[in-house]
């Protein structure tokens, strides 16, 4: 048995009640564990998103032109933050 | 940077392009994205694998460093930030890796070629981190220097790669202070704490200033990777921007930056600093740093014994689908 | 009444609390039993988030898939989360000035009151995952009851904990049925990893006294009652995944005592390497 995982596209519609919005790609043997994957690797396990995957094979493509995907950040590790680290003014932008 | 000395096929005159060539290179000037299906030259496609994926390679290689202190954090809070910190690194190679895709070459062949040896990842993996004070200098300095090459590559040409990277730049604000967080403390307790502090900026001061690769401002590789932008700016302008940045946060700690000639340079606007040792850098490029066997060892290990995990998944779900065909069937 | 002793008897101030007790009025604190075992019940709590978290965040970096990896990190992440609450309530009951790094860097083996079954060596990923469902149908279960605890800070930090652990349960149990349910070689290792952490399994269930001080004044279930869930959850994996369910038998058990195995005391010489060697530095 051997054989790559497929890859997936994950789409993710958060809390404010926007449309789904692609976020990018993961690897997984089916769609269960792709949502899986996606809800450890892109939401970092926000609760309240709906998560769609779709195999990217899948697919079918105009000529691409799409913008730049936005996230939002876990809220629940403010360590992952910038801002959880007093960094002094003298020592200017990091 | 963690694409070192990544060779494009050559720069082409503007006078010696096809017509495809010309409109491509029209689209880049113009400063559109470039998507994966849209036509792109040969060259433009293979330089942009080898970035990508030497790129991706460093993430996870550079997950093994500091994952090295995990286990040994001496706070409770520090261990989850490091954690959450390495783990980052984990994404980062993923989205990295799903960017190089695009450009149709697969994970697994990407991951092969850096367990055969055939890709590179950064150097400055293959430096051991000996004290915990190396977690806020990698933190400090290696966050901080990679930092200086990803956030112009938020704009670099190619769409995926782009969009990776604002991604990545966006997660890794807080790798960087967290680094710093650390020294700030150690400088702040005991004379052992502070002595850890100077000898990690002694070890890997060099080290980070390598991260930018050998001078390239008369490399042809480097230009046509410019003019492509999928390199954003030279090697030394990056390591002059780094140690500007880095000598007065090194003062604010109340650390020596091991360099007797670093001085500041009023006509340039600069610090003069020493070049490291490149005969330095090319023996661990070409496998002979400290830890090179230690890294690609456990990479090479990690993929091999997760291969029966990997294959028994892809089974079930074969069987699964199965199932489901059949019982559908049944329905019908 | 005692009379009073003279100003050179150097315990006076003990003295005279023990004559204020005698006569009645207890002003000094007597140590409250109720409050022993609360410290100790929590201590069982936050040792087994450490312990477990711990052995997960030795996978980062060598995990056999990228997304693996991140998951069992977030997974770490949850369980050291859920060991600062434990330990912090623990420190704060116990009033005797210490905190939750004190409670995991400063104790020896002997004073760790985790499950045998979270500090056993992480083995293949099969061991890794069995361990991790094994555990996580009891956690679950442990915590659901908790919300329901009469002290009210112990059901917030159970209702935090209950919502990351029913998803560990999710991911673990989904993930056992599919390896048992896989390759022939996937099928072969999660049925050793079962068989070798069986043994391991029993100690989860068992009562003493300081359960039984929970369970009396409604502060926690007695983890016999827990028993029959786990066993209906773990059949229906088992199940599905075509998994043999070890017969019972001799089963292992002591560390919610603090006798443990030889792996907990190189987990903590690795913990608390720095904070043993470096006394009383600030990191």
């Amino acid at each position: 048995m051997s054989g790559e995982w497929p890859l997936w596209e994950i789409f993710i519609r958060g809390q404010h009640g926007l449309n789904h919005r692609h976020v990018g790609s993961l690897h997984a043997p089916d769609a269960e564990m792709a949502i899986r994957n996606a809800r450890d690797v892109y939401t970092r396990r926000n609760e309240g998103v709906s998560i769609w995957v779709v195999r990217s094979n899948d697919i079918t493509a105009s000529s691409p032109s799409e913008k730049g995907p936005l996230y939002d950040p876990s809220n629940s590790k403010v360590y992952r933050h910038p801002t959880f680290y007093d960094i002094p003014d003298e020592i200017g932008h990091m | 940077m963690y694409a070192q000395m990544v060779t494009s096929e050559g720069s082409k005159a503007r006078k010696d392009m096809t017509p495809d060539e010309t409109a491509f290179q029209d689209r880049i000037d113009r400063n559109e994205k470039i998507e994966p299906k849209e036509w792109m030259p040969d060259g433009y496609r293979k330089t942009l694998i080898r970035q990508i994926g030497q790129h991706a390679h460093s993430e996870i290689v550079g997950q093994l460093p500091e994952g090295n202190w995990i286990t040994r954090a001496p706070t409770l809070e520090r261990k989850a930030i490091l954690l959450a910190k390495v783990q980052d690194e984990a994404g980062h190679g993923l989205y990295l890796y799903c960017a190089a895709e695009t450009l149709g070459v697969s994970r697994d062949e990407l991951l092969e070629a850096l367990h055969s040896g055939k890709m590179k990842y950064s150097s400055i993996f293959n430096y051991p981190t000996l004290t915990w004070a190396d977690m806020g200098a990698v933190g400090w300095l290696v966050d901080g220097a990679a930092i200086m090459n990803q956030v112009p590559l938020q704009r670099t040409s190619y769409g995926p790669y782009a969009r990776a990277m604002v991604r990545i730049c966006k997660e890794e604000s807080f790798h960087q202070r967290q680094g710093y967080d650390i020294m700030m403390r150690m400088c702040a307790g005991t004379p052992e704490q502070k002595a850890m502090a100077q000898d990690a900026l002694n070890r890997f001061w060099y080290p980070a200033l390598m991260m930018f690769g050998p001078s390239d401002k008369d490399s042809v590789h480097s230009a046509q990777s410019m003019a492509w932008k999928i390199k954003m700016n030279t090697n030394d302008e990056l390591r002059q921007k780094f140690v500007d940045q880095t000598v007065p946060q090194a003062e604010y700690l109340g650390l020596t930056v091991p360099d007797p000639d670093l001085a500041w340079n009023e006509d340039k606007g600069g610090h003069d600093f020493s070049e490291p040792d490149w005969s330095e850098f090319f023996a661990v490029i070409a496998g002979n740093g400290p830890c090179n066997a230690e890294r690609l060892g456990a990479r090479v290990k990690a993929w091999e014994d997760g291969a029966w995990f990997r294959d028994g998944l892809m089974a079930h779900a074969a069987k699964a689908g199965e199932r489901a065909r059949a019982a559908r069937h049944a329905a019908e | 009444m005692p009379s009073l002793p003279d100003m050179t008897t150097p315990n006076l101030t003990a003295l005279a609390g023990q004559a204020l007790a005698d006569s009645g009025h207890v002003q000094v604190p007597a140590p409250d039993a109720g409050q022993d075992a609360l410290v100790e019940w929590l201590q069982r709590m936050g040792d087994n988030g450490l312990i477990l978290g711990h052995r997960l965040s030795e996978w980062c970096g060598h995990g056999p898939a990228l997304e693996e990896d991140i998951a069992i990190a977030n997974q770490a992440l949850d369980l050291i989360g859920q060991c600062r609450l434990w330990l912090g309530l623990a420190a704060e009951v116990e009033g005797r000035g210490r905190d939750a790094d004190a409670f995991a860097y400063l104790r020896d083996a002997g004073a760790f009151r985790n499950l045998l079954l979270v500090e056993l060596p992480n083995g293949d990923f099969g061991v890794t995952l069995m361990r991790q469902f094994l555990f996580d149908a009891f956690h679950v279960e442990l915590l659901r009851a908790l919300k329901a605890s009469s002290d009210s800070r112990i059901a917030d930090i159970a209702a935090k904990a209950e919502k990351e652990v029913a998803y560990h349960l999710e991911r673990s149990a989904d993930l056992v049925i599919r390896l048992g349910d896989g390759t022939d070689e996937s099928h072969r290792r999660m049925q050793d990893a079962l068989n070798r952490l069986w043994s391991y399994t029993g100690e989860m269930f068992l009562d003493d006294a300081v359960d039984q001080a929970m369970a009396d004044s409604g502060i926690a279930p007695l983890p016999s009652s827990l028993k029959d869930a786990w066993d209906r959850t773990v059949a229906a994996v088992l199940d599905e995944a075509t998994l043999a369910r070890p017969a019972d038998g001799w089963h292992h058990k002591g560390g919610k005592k603090g006798i443990h195995t030889e792996h907990l005391g190189y987990i903590l010489a690795e913990m608390q390497f720095l904070q043993r060697a470096y006394p009383g530095a600030r990191w």
